[in-house]
């Protein structure tokens, strides 16, 4: 899994890559397209998401200690979690920014200065953040299936590779949204 | 075989840590720094990721060969980084005479 | 029975064998088109790849087959422009992403890395299958791309032409590699964890063979550059879609920037396309000149090296871009840097060779061709990377008579020689040596009168890609088309006699070679299991000459 998650650092290390030449040669518009976004439900989204690391971890450990119960409520907590990540993430955001006219290709009205360039990021915007719940929802899926073989009680101290290696994978989701709050939320000058 | 087995505890204390170095990025963003603002936030961020991966991730207590694979990763995207910024930043760096159409059409005859 | 220290491939043919027919071997273990379709056995995925990636080499060289029947004449003998444009993507596209990236990894790899270290199967065998299938959902999307009129963009699909102007099917054909991308992920994956964890007791990482060598460092290629071509192809897909400008210049977007994401990979990838060709020939010039390859050390290293520098020079294909001339110093200075470590693999081949015990069956053939033909295509490849010269041959022939002298003269005549070599391992069966000779000089020949010419044309001035030209280019492009219709002969050859040796041909016995290595060890063709209880290493790689070699 470790091999994977390198695999997952080039891949959105090649958006990140992108991201910050086009900060830099247009950084007036990224500021103003950053200020644009909310940062209290960026910050309530972050503290989800790390919540949901805690308790992803937490249920690895139960399933090191070969406690069931305990395993299957971390399990279910964690997506639950992930889910309110989701659920905010393109309910609220999207469907805010979509509805004021900044979703590039959809719905984009605003015309002021330099708006080609605003309109690139939001491009990437939504690119990061797509693509970043994109992987959430795999991520869920595969919570789902663990927790179905959890409740069946396939695991135990001496097998519970699987939970292992899907917590390192929901932990890398968490740490690109580590990087992506700061990145598109907090570097707008927001002072 | 089990793993190491990490104490409840310390989960929730790098939590705390988490939710903390949140806060503090949240609220350094509101001051103006000016070009160190980017710095502090990525530094922070970096404090953030290293937490996760350390402790949640068991890195702490894994193998060497697991670090190299990750070390291996953010070389490979720094070289990515590194190698296109030193193009895209450079380009303004040789002068363009600005009547060059003109010697273009003068070296074509 | 069996041959002397030459390799005699005539044993076997009076004596009756006991065995292939009545012994279980991976090949006849079960039957039926379940037990191949859904089988975790290495052994018969490689041959799942093996028909999968030869179909594929076929449309591609049939592809090419109508391009070089365009130029025989100036204005074009055959084809209008748009069409020979199609061509030659889906040319490209093929070749690259669907035969030459899986060829030596997906079939030979597969085949022999867990025979070789002396494993049962690979690390994640259910993981292997699932890399085929996700290979065939690529090759059938982009083959949806070709039925339904091809793409025009050339295989490196260029903003802003990919994204804004072509009316082509872009978004199929880079569905298609996006998704082979991934095969290609999770083989190297499965390669690198395999071979860190599973070899055999006694067999330390500087007893391996040279193939583990060059596929391991092939696998680091293919982890750390795919996910970078996969994200480009994402951001090319979306801006077809959405029409946001993220690579359009006119609303502020960097073309340049896709061909920097597009060529961090696919530079690497050239280089998944050669060190696999390299192992092989590592493998081919010791068992046929019976001798201790000449700084083994070297040559692992050199392949780790080589992987390593292939991901500094990608710049070097946009020196003529807009790309910053400063950026294009450095990018030329690593771009020599990276043709040492080659260098030094030429050098100890030959000197391997030197006061061996050379034998020139079909395989040893096509590596003394590769050693050949490599290296004038590294040669090339410095005129290229020197700036001032790149400036003009940038966009010609010469550059691709440089990169198929590497890839075809290179990359495919080491596929085909570890094809040969192995093949009595593979199938059980020996290939009928006489014809197999023929071909190989059939196809030495072919390829010289090829791709040669083009080495001029590019010099001269011929643009590539171009469905035309002007007059005073016809004589070297007829002698090209004529040199592609005797290498076309020079393919198909060995497809029948392959096929034909598979029911036809003398029976082999585990090592008709007399060659070292694990995979000389087990029968032929090797039970599902591979080794009857699990080898035990002593001895170094290639150890020959320290006793009789045994053959069987």
């Amino acid at each position: 899994m470790w091999v994977f998650l390198a695999t997952e650092v080039m891949f959105f290390g090649g958006l990140f890559t992108a991201y910050i030449i086009y900060r830099n040669f247009y950084l007036s518009a990224f500021e103003a397209g950053s200020r644009l976004l909310n940062v209290k439900i960026g910050a309530a989204n972050t503290a989800v998401l790390l919540c949901s690391s805690l308790t992803m971890a937490l249920g690895v450990r139960a399933a090191q200690l070969g406690k069931k119960k305990l395993l299957v409520t971390f399990l279910v907590l964690t997506l639950l979690l992930g889910l309110a990540f989701i659920g905010i993430k393109l309910g609220l955001e999207w469907r805010h920014d979509y509805l004021e006219g900044f979703a590039p290709g959809v719905n984009w009205t605003f015309h002021g200065p330099d708006w080609r360039h605003l309109e690139l990021f939001f491009c990437f915007y939504f690119f990061l953040t797509g693509i970043h719940a994109l992987h959430m929802l795999i991520g869920v899926g595969i919570l789902t299936t663990l927790i179905i073989m959890a409740g069946r009680g396939r695991f135990s101290p001496q097998r519970y590779n699987p939970v292992e290696v899907s917590g390192l994978y929901w932990h890398f989701v968490d740490i690109v949204w580590i990087f992506l709050y700061p990145l598109l939320y907090l570097i707008g000058g927001r002072y | 075989m089990v793993g190491h087995v990490v104490h409840k505890k310390l989960y929730f204390l790098v939590f705390a840590g988490l939710i903390g170095l949140t806060a503090l990025t949240t609220g350094v963003a509101f001051i103006d720094l000016g070009k160190w603002n980017t710095l502090a936030a990525l530094a922070i961020a970096v404090c953030k990721a290293s937490l996760v991966v350390l402790f949640f991730m068991h890195l702490r207590w894994s193998s060497g060969l697991m670090r190299m694979v990750l070390l291996a990763a953010f070389i490979w995207f720094a070289i990515l980084v590194a190698l296109t910024l030193s193009d895209e930043f450079t380009r303004q760096w040789t002068p363009v005479p600005s009547n060059w159409q003109a010697q273009v059409q003068q070296q074509a005859r | 029975m069996g041959g002397g220290r030459e390799g005699n491939h005539e044993m076997g043919t009076a004596v009756v064998e006991p065995g292939i027919e009545s012994r279980v071997h991976y090949l006849n273990a079960s039957y039926g088109i379940k037990s191949w379709l859904l089988t975790t056995d290495h052994k018969r995925i490689a041959m799942l790849y093996l028909a999968s990636i030869t179909f594929f080499f076929f449309i591609g060289g049939a592809a090419a087959v109508l391009m070089r029947l365009n130029l025989i004449s100036p204005q074009g003998a055959l084809l209008e422009p748009a069409t020979y444009n199609k061509l030659f993507s889906m040319h490209g596209i093929i070749m690259v992403f669907f035969f030459l990236i899986p060829s030596i990894p997906a079939v030979l790899g597969n085949f022999l890395v867990p025979l070789m270290i002396g494993a049962r199967d690979l690390a994640f065998p259910r993981l292997n299958l699932l890399s085929w299938y996700v290979f065939m959902v690529g090759g059938l999307f982009t083959l949806y791309a070709v039925i339904a009129g091809g793409v025009d963009t050339g295989w490196t699909f260029y903003t802003p032409l990919s994204t804004t102007y072509a009316n082509t099917n872009v978004i199929s054909a880079a569905l298609g590699v996006f998704i082979a991308g991934f095969s290609s992920i999770l083989t190297g994956l499965n390669f690198v964890v395999t071979i860190h964890k599973m070899r055999a007791p006694g067999l330390t990482w500087f007893r391996l063979p040279l193939f583990l060598w060059a596929i391991y460092a092939t696998s680091i290629i293919q982890i750390l550059g795919t996910p970078v071509l996969a994200i480009t192809l994402t951001l090319v897909a979306l801006e077809r879609v959405f029409h946001v400008g993220v690579f359009d210049p006119a609303v502020g977007g960097d073309p340049i920037l896709f061909q920097h994401l597009f060529w961090f990979y696919s530079h690497p990838a050239v280089y998944i396309m050669i060190l696999p060709s390299m192992g092989v020939i590592s493998e081919l010039v010791t068992a046929f000149s019976k001798k201790r390859i000449f700084g083994y050390s070297f040559i692992a290293f050199s392949s780790v090296a080589i992987a390593v520098i292939s991901f500094l020079v990608w710049g070097h294909h946009m020196f003529v871009a807009g790309q910053s001339i400063y950026a294009g110093i450095v990018f030329s200075v690593l771009s020599f840097l990276v043709a040492i470590p080659s260098a030094v693999k030429v050098f100890n081949w030959t000197a391997t060779l030197y006061k061996g015990s050379v034998s020139y069956q079909a395989p040893m053939l096509y590596a003394l061709g590769f050693i050949g033909l490599f290296t004038m295509g590294g040669l090339t490849g410095l005129f290229l990377a020197t700036l001032a010269v790149d400036a003009h041959v940038h966009g010609t022939y010469f550059v691709v008579g440089h990169f198929h002298y590497i890839m075809v003269g290179g990359a495919v005549m080491g596929y085909l020689g570890g094809i040969h070599y192995w093949w009595p391992k593979i199938s059980g069966r020996m290939y009928p040596d006489g014809w197999a000779r023929l071909s190989a000089a059939i196809i030495f020949i072919g390829f010289n009168l090829t791709f040669f010419p083009q080495y001029m044309l590019g010099y001269l001035g011929m643009p590539r890609r171009y469905a035309v030209y002007a007059p005073e280019f016809q004589v070297l492009n007829v002698m090209s088309s004529a040199g592609a219709s005797i290498l076309g002969v020079g393919y198909l050859i060995p497809l029948v006699y392959m096929v034909w040796s598979m029911r036809y041909g003398p029976v082999a016995g585990p090592n008709p070679w007399g060659a070292k290595g694990l995979e000389w060890q087990t029968p032929s063709p090797p039970p599902t299991e591979n080794f009857e209880e699990t080898p035990k290493v002593t001895e170094e790689a290639y150890a020959y000459g320290t006793e009789e070699t045994q053959v069987a």
